[in-house]
């Protein structure tokens, strides 16, 4: 297997290495410090880091008025608590002024495993991305969080970063080319299309290699960007395979299955299936998680084989 | 504060009531309670305190004010459109389709306002972040926040008053529009304050306390205020829902009620003079 680096350790040291170039970088952060990986950047910039404590409402408010000043705010938390006690200022500051903040939201997922289902974020892009304004980025590995941070920051605009507490395969290079807003299409395939976001993703890789061993061709699609979503990449998958599986630890209600649907029901109907959430999980080792709630790489592939028979 | 700049100030808020009435009777929609409650508190701030350019909207180290309490904005709308950040004419269209005045104070739309308000409770916390934005930046702006005694009913404005204390923001001056009477009825009878001067000061507030209606009593106070070093100042303004229109004042009922013919009669011949 791949090296494996745990995403809030690469978002740690990409923002560290943020506020290093752009003194506008401030952090905010809700007495998680040490979990998403923003002492790090505490550590460096104490001026420039305001831990306030349990009070997510009151962080992302504070975080609207950071950047009402002209600074670049991120803000942490875990994924959970930021889209459920700080959904007000959020949607009504933030998104709604379209105010320059960045709510980083960790422990996405599944990936907080042992905490149990609530601590467990299974419905945060459902809630970000129907609001007006809102970028919605969901990353896959190390590399990938590192330019999404360096992205998100260069854009000027409300974006919620979506990330994982877990050690993840790494996938990307260093000359990978992340833009926001663009698909990235991971394997070529004719028989059925895998779109994932996340660390999932690995396991729709996996997926796909199994189903090739049985000679079925998958296409495997990143989608890093949950909204503003590639539309482009979605349909000539849709064109190409006949049938789109779409993979998120995330409920299948309002998450990148929706987004995905929406788009070919509006361009190009398909049959469309999803991996993802219809109940609370709960403790447990992460990876037997995985497997009991269906993100498993065999699972995946049984699914992909299923839609198959649907075209 | 000589005697004539008191009466200049006293004039302007009796032509700021009489607005106020002649706009929300037109458009039958709008909060006048709690407009009339701040109208001296907002208009000593306008007219007598903030350090603000209407030519230079965002220049660099202004005061800034946050109408946390946004369903008062009518009375800011006065404010500004007299301080010239948009032209008076726009008033009348208050609340309406493809107006830049919106029901609640918007950012986005309307020059002047620094801070879409309107949910409640929001107003101290981003207050704070602008204030500790103004420190990192060493100038020596205050950011000001009006609140409403029911709005700090909301958890968060407790969050916010526990960080301010803490981060040592002596540039926030937070005003308390203490009237007394909420939506559904007085606070005593819906959710009483307790002793407020006594919580914001165990939070570790400089705590002030003037006439809101008085504008002499409200500008001493700011003036105290700003004196303040590594404390946050909580001013508690005594107020009057309603205050000058004596079928409005106290009454929980006039915190949000189109006003008819017969009483803006009444209302206008009460308050007299200005125009």
């Amino acid at each position: 297997m791949s090296k494996q680096i745990a995403i809030r350790d690469a978002y740690g040291e990409a923002l560290l290495e943020l506020g290093k170039k752009n003194e506008k970088i401030v952090a905010l952060e809700a007495d998680v410090g040490a979990s998403t990986k923003s002492i790090l950047f505490g550590e460096v910039f104490p001026d420039r880091y305001f831990n306030v404590g349990i009070s997510e409402f009151n962080m992302v408010a504070m975080a609207a008025g950071f950047a009402q000043e002209g600074f670049i705010p991120f803000v942490n938390t875990f994924a959970v608590f930021m889209t459920t006690r700080a959904s007000d200022p959020i949607q009504s500051l933030i998104a709604y002024d379209k105010l320059n903040v960045k709510m980083a939201g960790t422990y996405a997922g599944l990936s907080d495993s042992y905490d149990g289902a609530s601590h467990q974020a299974i419905t945060d892009i459902a809630f970000v991305r129907s609001i007006p304004n809102m970028t919605v980025i969901s990353v896959s590995d190390a590399v990938e969080t590192k330019k999404a941070v360096e992205a998100i920051a260069e854009y000027d605009g409300p974006v919620y970063l979506r990330l994982s507490r877990a050690p993840a395969p790494v996938i990307f290079d260093e000359n990978y080319d992340f833009q926001i807003g663009k698909g990235v299409e991971l394997r070529t395939g004719k028989d059925v299309a895998i779109i994932a976001t996340g660390t999932i993703l690995h396991n729709a890789l996996k997926a796909a290699e199994l189903l090739e061993e049985e000679g079925i061709e998958a296409t495997v699609i990143n989608i890093h960007t949950i909204k503003p979503i590639d539309e482009e990449i979605i349909i000539n998958a849709a064109r190409l395979t006949g049938a789109v599986l779409t993979v998120e630890e995330h409920s299948i209600y309002g998450g990148l299955g929706s987004a995905v649907a929406e788009v070919l029901s509006q361009n190009y109907p398909t049959p469309v299936d999803f991996v993802g959430a219809t109940t609370f999980a709960e403790s447990g080792d992460y990876d037997e998680l995985l497997e009991k709630y269906g993100y498993g790489a065999r699972t995946i592939a049984d699914k992909a084989k299923q839609l198959i028979n649907r075209k | 504060m000589t005697k004539e700049r008191k009466k200049e100030l006293q004039d302007l808020c009796l032509k700021f009531r009489h607005d106020l009435i002649d706009i929300l009777h037109s458009i039958q929609t709008g909060h006048p309670g709690g407009s009339l409650s701040c109208t001296e508190i907002v208009t000593t701030l306008y007219f007598e305190k903030m350090n603000i350019d209407p030519k230079d909207p965002q220049k660099e180290g202004r005061d800034r004010f946050i109408l946390s309490k946004g369903h008062a904005c009518p009375m800011l709308y006065l404010n500004l459109a007299e301080r010239g950040f948009f032209p008076k004419e726009d008033l009348k269209h208050l609340r309406q389709t493809d107006s830049h005045l919106q029901g609640h104070p918007c950012f986005h739309k309307t020059p002047g306002v620094e801070l879409s308000t309107g949910p409640l409770g929001m107003g101290l916390s981003a207050g704070l972040g602008m204030a500790l934005g103004e420190k990192l930046k060493k100038t020596d702006a205050k950011i000001y926040v009006l609140l409403g005694d029911g709005e700090i009913q909301e958890g968060g404005i407790w969050e916010a008053a526990m960080a301010a204390s803490k981060f040592k923001a002596d540039n926030l001056i937070a005003i308390l529009d203490y009237n007394g009477v909420q939506l559904d009825g007085t606070l005593e009878e819906i959710m009483p304050l307790g002793d407020v001067a006594s919580k914001f000061e165990s939070f570790g507030w400089n705590v002030l306390h003037c006439d809101g209606h008085d504008v002499e009593s409200v500008s001493a106070a700011i003036d105290k205020a700003k004196e303040s070093t590594d404390k946050p100042s909580m001013i508690i303004a005594r107020t009057v829902k309603g205050k000058g229109i004596s079928f409005m004042e106290g009454k929980n009922t006039w915190h949000g009620k189109p006003i008819s013919d017969e009483e803006y009669k009444m209302a206008k011949a009460e308050l007299g003079g200005g125009n």
